[in-house]
């Protein structure tokens, strides 16, 4: 990503963050119900927003056209892992705020409501995802094997959606955005509201942007890795040949040498099977 | 398709019967989880018959995973992946015969979980039909869900810890659906047991579907 963008878009997000804080916690008023604890309102509506639709809606988009064959690339499936990544984050801190707000509005940390129960299945959901991509494999492999798994979790979001929801539900339904589309809060509340969903979805873009470049250079790392090992492996073999041949083996039984023309480290042509378009 | 499926499932089951993994030790296993059970909870007759349906499925739910992993242990033999690979079979015929076997498998075990929960926690079910109907349903569920993740996991040496984290998740609605509609079926709420049938029931239509549509991608990842 070209980086005087993304610069623009993090320094986006801190502008809009600050302005949301400011917004949230000396502009707007307490709620006559819950007080100062309304102000949980512009930071845990908007994480829970960028956890549980954005991160893992965008996957679910990367994974299929990533097993697409003509979107086939693994730009997307990097973008994926990123999304998730930043995701699973985003879907522990919708637990945690969650929870920090449930104690004193409803007495307890914990309640099997029924978000709350769907949102902790889903992180333990896409854990699931982040330790199959951590399992070593090919690019294409691996890329191929998570799509599938993250497709696969994904058509399960409704499922556990529904089941959950015929439990007894404690939650307040969606304000924002119930079955109208008309908000039920009004004025300088609604707008900071709006603000902490730009602010943070802003937050939650520039994390996956700089997570999908650490998914490159972990790429590329791998790859130099292999070719510093290749040099080191035909050094040593040649390093070794003059031994072997002073104690008279028999020619059949040398070990496999290198290329005649004398080692060759970081020779571009020793890289096997390097992934095409792995560059991207 | 119908016929690679029947033929993988013939071949899977004739393993079992021969091999008798899943007799001596999958079955033992979910009966133990039953004691375990009982010896979690206590011996008065009330909690355990309330919690029954529960801890049946969840019994169901492990030999799930030990199920589905039996199901491509015995293709981890000298190039047998490969070799199922290359037989030209349909991967989607392939994918629904490992889930046909692991289905009978699993129907049998729920079968003599039943006689389990009956005889050591006192359970009656009021509603047989709602029982077995949700047995039927979340079976078809478990087993397709279970066999494209073992499919995912197969051959990784890390497959026996991954396969569990990435399953349990998956299935938990049907653990959730599962137990109620046994609930239901043993006090004879009827209506309430068939609500929970509408979860169960797109449940296992759909994961036969991402069988039927992935298995093929997935298996040239494995």
């Amino acid at each position: 990503m070209n980086p005087a963008l993304r610069r623009g878009i993090g320094l986006a997000a801190l502008a809009s963050t600050a302005a949301t804080v400011w917004l949230g916690l000396w502009v707007t008023p307490p709620s006559v119900q819950q007080g100062n604890l309304v102000r949980l309102v512009y930071l845990h509506p908007a994480i829970a927003w960028d956890a549980l639709y954005v991160a893992f809606g965008l996957s679910a988009v990367c994974s299929l056209l990533y097993l697409w064959r003509r979107t086939r690339s693994l730009f997307w499936d990097r973008l994926a892992a990123a999304s998730v990544e930043v995701g699973v984050v985003f879907n522990a801190l919708t637990l945690v705020t969650g929870s920090i707000w449930g104690r004193p509005t409803w007495g307890v940390w914990w309640t099997w409501d029924a978000r709350l129960t769907s949102t902790a299945l889903l992180l333990v959901l896409f854990l699931g995802y982040l330790a199959l991509r951590r399992v070593p494999a090919e690019p294409e492999v691996r890329a191929r094997r998570c799509a599938v798994a993250a497709l696969v979790a994904f058509v399960d979001v409704p499922i556990v959606h529904f089941s959950v929801n015929w439990w007894q539900t404690l939650h307040q339904n969606a304000t924002v955005l119930n079955a109208d589309l008309s908000p039920t809060i009004h004025g300088s509340m609604a707008w900071t509201l709006l603000l902490s969903f730009v602010a943070l979805t802003l937050a939650f873009v520039w994390m996956v942007t700089v997570r999908y470049d650490i998914e490159v250079m972990r790429d590329q790392v791998g790859e130099e890795e292999l070719e510093v090992s290749l040099a080191e492996r035909w050094a040593e073999a040649q390093a070794a040949e003059p031994v072997m041949a002073g104690a008279g083996l028999p020619e059949g039984s040398a070990p496999p040498s290198p290329p005649t023309s004398g080692p060759a480290p970081l020779d571009p042509v020793l890289r096997p099977g390097e992934p095409a378009g792995s560059g991207r | 398709m119908w016929r690679d499926a029947v033929l993988v499932a013939g071949k899977d089951l004739r393993i079992e019967a021969r091999s008798r993994v899943a007799l001596w030790q999958v079955l033992p296993f979910a009966m133990l989880a039953l004691v375990l059970f009982a010896f979690a909870l206590g011996p008065g007759p009330d909690a355990l018959r309330r919690a029954a349906p529960g801890l049946f499925w969840l019994a169901v739910l492990f030999s799930t995973v030990l199920a589905t992993q039996r199901s491509y242990a015995v293709e981890s033999g000298e190039g047998t992946r490969d070799g199922l690979r290359l037989s030209g079979l349909d991967p989607a015929g392939i994918f629904l015969g490992k889930a046909a076997a692991v289905f009978v498998q699993l129907a049998l075990l729920e079968v003599v979980l039943w006689v389990g929960v009956t005889l050591l926690f006192g359970v009656r079910v009021h509603t047989t039909w709602l029982a077995v109907v949700a047995c039927l349903l979340a079976t078809v569920g478990l087993a397709s869900a279970g066999v494209v993740y073992g499919a995912l996991s197969a051959g990784l040496r890390v497959r026996e810890t991954l396969l569990p984290l990435l399953v349990l998740p998956v299935v938990a609605p049907v653990l959730l659906a599962g137990s109620r509609a046994w609930s239901a079926a043993m006090s004879g709420a009827v209506a309430s047991g068939v609500g929970w049938l509408r979860i169960l029931a797109p449940f296992a239509v759909v994961y036969l579907a991402v069988g039927v549509a992935l298995y093929g991608p997935l298996q040239e990842a494995a």
